[in-house]
């Protein structure tokens, strides 16, 4: 009798790369994400359902702005602020996407200092990370207090076409509610990292899921999208 | 996450979740700093007409995938993630087709309609 071929299961098997490995992933019995913890698949699948969402309501804009007779009124002089006695044009918007985009920076960065287990810079560059992103919600809170006292409203405004109120109060409106429901969540993450619940394995109050510093990331890649969003409106909204 | 453990370290070159040098991603800050102020600019300087829409969906692009690609760490993920992610938003091309469609053909009737009342007045 010849012996059987001595198998070990201290190595995992090699994955293969390229359009096999998509193949070999995705055909595989047990799960498709090889590499990737399903936390961050699902924040992954998520936000690939919300990019949906987000485009539904970009598309229909595109579509009741090129469908109106009336004139589009010019965001340009819309959303322009006086500064010394100058218009400036977009001043607002341009200040709130680079607050955005800082935002994004320190939250990449909160997550690399996650994975190298310092508690105390990821706590840190998680509160800029929230502070930056009350001050946008803030100052789109302005943004809609202005517009709201130059008569915009959702069924019409004095400067033209009357999709054009309809429109950004539900795009930035669900913008800015994705800002606010990620401010909280950074707090809450932010929070956990300084009690070291992430380092102890903690079960979160909700979920009951064991923390670990992959939480960080998938945080991050919720606040990247909102950052992601922002892209889109600014360059389709209010550039356009 | 016992799943987890049979990552394999060759892929990627990290060993523990997603770990980079500080510095690229403080290039790309910089670099979406400067695209963001180059938007801008073809607001404030008032481009008009293609030279307009072309630098706006150029620099909107960029930034898109900038943030997806390093931010979101997309580019060190496995293709079998990025596809399922990536692909499915190509449908909604077919969403803004069927949308600019819809909207041509809506202003249209509503030019009908509009010269028709004139011509009854």
């Amino acid at each position: 009798m010849t012996p059987a071929t001595p198998t070990t299961i201290a190595q995992p098997l090699p994955l293969a790369d390229g359009v096999q490995g998509i193949v070999a992933d995705w055909s595989s019995d047990q799960r498709a994400f090889k590499n990737v913890p399903w936390g961050k698949a699902m924040m992954w699948i998520f936000l690939l359902s919300d990019t949906f969402i987000f485009s539904a309501f970009l598309i229909s804009y595109m579509t009741v702005r090129m469908s109106t007779v009336e004139p589009w009124p010019n965001p340009s002089e819309v959303f322009a602020l006086t500064l010394f006695g100058k218009q400036v044009p977009l001043l607002l918007i341009a200040i709130m996407t680079f607050i955005l985009i800082s935002s994004s920076g320190t939250m990449a960065m909160a997550v690399r200092f996650g994975y190298q287990k310092n508690k105390q810079m990821t706590f840190i560059l998680l509160l800029i990370t929230a502070a930056l992103g009350a001050t946008f919600v803030g100052m789109q809170a302005f943004e809609w207090i202005t517009l709201i006292k130059d008569g915009v409203r959702p069924w019409g405004n004095p400067m033209g076409a009357a999709q054009f109120g309809s429109a950004f109060f539900m795009i930035t409106g669900f913008h800015g509610t994705h800002v606010t429901i990620g401010v909280i969540f950074l707090i809450v993450v932010a929070i956990k990292v300084l009690r070291g619940d992430l380092d102890h394995q903690r079960p979160g109050f909700l979920t009951g899921r064991k923390g670990n510093y992959e939480m960080v990331e998938t945080m991050g890649l919720y606040w990247h999208f909102v950052d992601l969003v922002w892209v889109f409106i600014f360059a389709l909204f209010y550039l356009w | 996450m016992e799943h987890a453990q049979g990552r394999q370290p060759a892929i990627g070159a990290h060993v523990e979740g997603q770990q980079h040098p500080i510095g690229i991603y403080l290039k790309i800050w910089g670099l979406l700093f400067v695209l963001s102020a180059a938007s801008y600019a073809v607001d404030y300087y008032q481009f008009q007409g293609y030279l307009r829409w072309f630098l706006i969906i150029v620099f909107m692009l960029l930034k898109a995938g900038l943030i997806v690609a390093v931010f979101m760490h997309m580019m060190w993920e496995r293709l079998a993630l990025m596809y399922a992610i990536l692909v499915p938003t190509l449908l909604l091309m077919v969403l803004l087709g069927i949308g600019a469609l819809e909207a041509d053909y809506t202003f249209f009737t509503r030019g009908v309609f509009f010269v028709k009342g004139l011509l009854v007045q």
